[in-house]
């Protein structure tokens, strides 16, 4: 009786392990993670756009409908290799709000002139308070947001052609 | 060619850890003298090794050696030469190093403090130790290689280090934190060796018991110094944010806090044998997780490290062969062990007990929540996040029992405790602690926050059990002083401990409570008034550091028509990280603390800026300090001494 007992703490850091071994594992093949605030409506705070003084609040923006919100800054190389893509989907119609993250204004202003301007808005987010709202990781990030405010989906790292083909513009569509 | 000497050194020492491991345990199993008697000097050769790699790579950052890809990454050549002796141990791979020295080091300090020991005992303990650190050797080797070249193009410059880390509490919390974590190694290479030998008595306790008290301190230090970092360096003003790379530090405190007071137990009664060893694998356990949790990327945190699922795999094979190996053969041997104890409902032991078991829930509880994301994301339920309010809410409760059971707990004798009217006391200093704690939120503000008052009834509680503790030694003494003169170090220690922690106690209820903070938006000459300050805004000042580039607030802070102080909060630039970062402008009393941060610039030119103050949150470290120097004085006791 009392030998079972001791086998307790090994049975439990067992389990353990084995619940790490899978989270490890699956942490391998997936760069779409989900978000803390999946479903859960855009977190409030007023953000300066980076033309112009106003400060906006982004949920206000959903009102006109669906947006993808995209977190990016210059300082970012993944940023730069993306850009393309989202310029073709601005072209596309798709409203892109950027969120230019830990960055500077000017620095960021250059971009935008120098590599096209996909966004129909774009927000300040210096210090990284709103990424931290979010729950960023890292930039680049693209957030789903449908006509109610309400965040659907997230894609963690640059999105490629192939990923908006395969997977996302069905997403984008049913939003 | 010195990289090269470096990596040389590291598969020397990593070999030779492998040899310190094996070779004892061999000669253990065959009661072979000369064999056992190589664990000593294979560690120190071990350490002498991973010493000179440790140099080797200080070295490269120094001389800015960029042929070096980890270099690179960590450092830039306008970095000041302190802040790249520190870079060493900013990233991944020079941490990773750093820990290694860390183990080898408190091996070394074993070997070389341990002539009392049997020899069969030390060289089994300095085996054990030298088998951990083989793991981790390999894992530098295999996966995290600090001296890797970058040939043939090799930078011009460095990427610096990440501006967040260039601070003095980041010089300093990493190796606190290591020597803590890496210290238990020590308290669980004891437990390990009293399994696989059977030697296990009060001896075997009074052994263990420094070693677990230093690395205690280490840990408690290291804690309190990354909060205080986190308070003034992320400009948020918090000083804990439950976030898993805390709690990887605080778990293991926890555990630590509670083998501790076990091995008390151990010692001086020679009880709680089982659950002292299984305490002592368990705060190692606590050590390796964090480590793991930190390094494998597996929990996203706020401040989270560079992920790696590979580096993760092998830390979580490290975590398997030393935990679940080490209680496997706890389950198999453990029942050997003689429990010859029996102890009073009212006694030292069952307060003990009541101390283990609410340290050691709370560690767990923190623990599940910790996990709680990761088992519910593998559960298919989507990631969740678990935030601060739940955490306190479920701590708060069994902190607070806590300290209400070191209030009894510190007066009681072992065994049992007998004295006439001790109950009539203990309802006295129930009312007392009730009436004077309730007065005093009362004074402050506010008598009827739930938390506020039975924080302050438990501060009052635990003052008094110390008054009467003191009392009761030197009551009807002809010569006080020298009675409180005579008293052991370790007595100091326990008051001390104590007192430390309804510091913190104190500190927590008054900055949750009291705090106030305000976000303006401020031109030039603007005036603040604001919980009694009257702040004036001059404007902003351009600074330029070496790598970096600041927007300085300028505040002048009056009270009552005077001067008090000016306080430089910054908006700092790293230009070659290209970070922005916030350094808070505090003016820091040991009652309350002014703190400004400046937020971002309009384009008007106005600033927004974001002013806090916050009561006692000095005693948060403070009581941390306190608790250490308690710990400090338990060594110092007199009969480990006479063991040494």
């Amino acid at each position: 009786m009392k030998k079972v007992w001791l086998l307790l703490p090994f049975t439990f850091v067992f389990a353990l392990i084995v619940v790490f071994f899978f989270a490890l594992r699956d942490e391998t093949d997936s760069s779409i993670l989900e978000s803390a605030l999946l479903n859960q409506p855009l977190p409030e705070r007023p953000l300066k756009l980076l033309d112009g003084d106003e400060m906006i609040n982004l949920a206000e923006v959903a009102q006109d409908g669906p947006f993808l919100l995209n977190i990016w800054g210059t300082w970012c190389p993944a940023c730069r290799t993306e850009h393309p893509v989202l310029n073709e989907l601005a072209a596309q119609g798709i409203r892109i709000v950027g969120v230019n993250y830990k960055d500077e204004p000017l620095a960021a202003k250059k971009w935008l002139i120098e590599l096209h301007n996909p966004y129909f808005l774009n927000v300040e987010d210096p210090i990284g308070n709103y990424g931290l709202d979010l729950g960023v990781y890292g930039a680049p990030e693209t957030y789903f947001i449908d006509g109610q405010g309400i965040i659907r989906h997230r894609v963690v790292g640059e999105v490629t052609r192939t990923m908006w083909r395969e997977e996302l513009q069905s997403i984008w569509e049913s939003l | 060619m010195i990289p090269e000497l470096g990596l040389y050194a590291i598969i020397l020492a990593t070999i030779l850890s492998g040899l310190a491991g094996l070779l004892p345990l061999l000669g253990w199993r065959w009661q072979y003298a000369n064999l056992m008697g190589t664990a000593k000097p294979l560690t120190l050769v071990t350490t002498g090794f991973i010493g000179l790699a440790f140099m080797l790579l200080v070295y490269a950052f120094v001389v800015d050696d960029f042929s070096l890809a980890y270099v690179v990454i960590q450092s830039t050549t306008t970095l000041p030469v302190y802040y790249k002796v520190s870079a060493v141990w900013g990233g991944h791979e020079g941490s990773m190093v750093l820990w290694v020295l860390m183990l080898s080091g408190w091996g070394a300090a074993v070997a070389l403090a341990s002539r009392s020991l049997p020899q069969d005992l030390v060289s089994v303990v300095l085996a054990v130790i030298n088998l951990v650190l083989f793991g981790f050797m390999l894992f530098i080797l295999l996966t995290s290689n600090p001296f890797e070249r970058v040939l043939p193009n090799i930078p011009m410059d460095g990427q610096d280090l990440n501006p967040l880390l260039q601070d003095i509490g980041l010089i300093l919390h990493p190796p606190l934190l290591y020597m803590g974590y890496v210290g238990f190694a020590v308290a669980f290479a004891f437990a390990v060796a009293a399994l696989i030998t059977g030697q296990f008595d009060s001896a075997w306790a009074r052994w263990a018991r420094p070693w677990t008290d230093i690395a205690w301190v280490f840990l408690t230090l290291g804690i309190a110094l990354g909060s205080w970092w986190a308070y003034y360096e992320l400009g948020w003003g918090g000083w804990w944010f439950w976030d898993p790379v805390e709690n990887a530090s605080l778990m293991p405190w926890l555990v630590g806090t509670a083998l501790m007071h076990s091995l008390a137990v151990t010692e001086k009664r020679s009880g709680f044998k089982v659950w002292t060893v299984l305490l002592a694998i368990f705060a190692f356990a606590y050590s390796l997780l964090g480590t793991f949790l930190v390094r494998s990327g597996v929990l996203t945190s706020v401040h989270a490290f560079a992920n790696d699922p590979d580096r993760g795999m092998f830390i979580l094979g490290l975590l398997t062969i030393t935990v679940a190996g080490s209680l496997l053969l706890f389950a198999l041997r453990a029942n050997r062990f003689k429990e010859s104890i029996s102890f009073n409902l009212l006694s030292r032991e069952s307060f003990l007990l009541i101390n283990n078991v609410l340290l050691v829930v709370s560690a767990f509880i923190i623990l599940a929540l910790t996990l709680m994301p990761l088992v519910w994301d593998a559960m298919g339920g989507g990631s969740i996040s678990i935030g601060a309010p739940f955490f306190n809410m479920m701590i708060n409760p069994i902190a607070l029992l806590l300290v209400f059971a070191v209030g009894v707990g510190q007066l009681l004798r072992w065994k049992q405790h007998k004295q006439d009217g001790f109950g009539r006391w203990l309802l006295v200093m129930l009312v007392a602690s009730v009436v004077l704690g309730w007065g005093w939120a009362w004074w402050m503000g506010d008598a009827l926050s739930i938390w506020l008052v039975v924080s302050a009834v438990s501060i009052v509680w635990v003052l008094l059990s110390t008054g009467r503790e003191i009392h009761h030694r030197i009551a009807g003494k002809a010569n006080k002083w020298q009675v409180l003169r005579r008293q052991q170090p370790s007595w100091y220690g326990m008051m001390c401990g104590h007192l430390g922690v309804i510091m913190v106690v104190l500190g927590a209820a008054f900055v949750t409570h009291f705090e106030e903070k305000i976000d303006v938006r401020l031109v030039d000459g603007d005036r603040i008034e604001f919980a009694g300050y009257d702040l004036h805004y001059k404007g902003i000042k351009h600074v330029e550091g070496p790598n970096w580039v600041s927007d300085t607030g300028v505040f002048d802070v009056y009270r009552g028509g005077e001067l008090v102080t000016t306080l430089y909060p910054e908006k700092r630039f790293y230009t070659v990280a290209r970070q922005m970062m916030t350094e808070a402008g505090i003016d820091d009393r040991l009652y309350r603390d002014l703190y400004v941060s400046l937020g971002e610039q309009l384009d008007s030119g106005a600033w927004t800026a974001r002013i806090q103050v916050k009561p006692y949150v000095r005693f948060l470290w403070l009581g941390a300090l306190v608790m250490s120097l308690g710990g400090v004085l338990a060594v110092l006791d007199r009969r480990y001494r006479r063991q040494a």
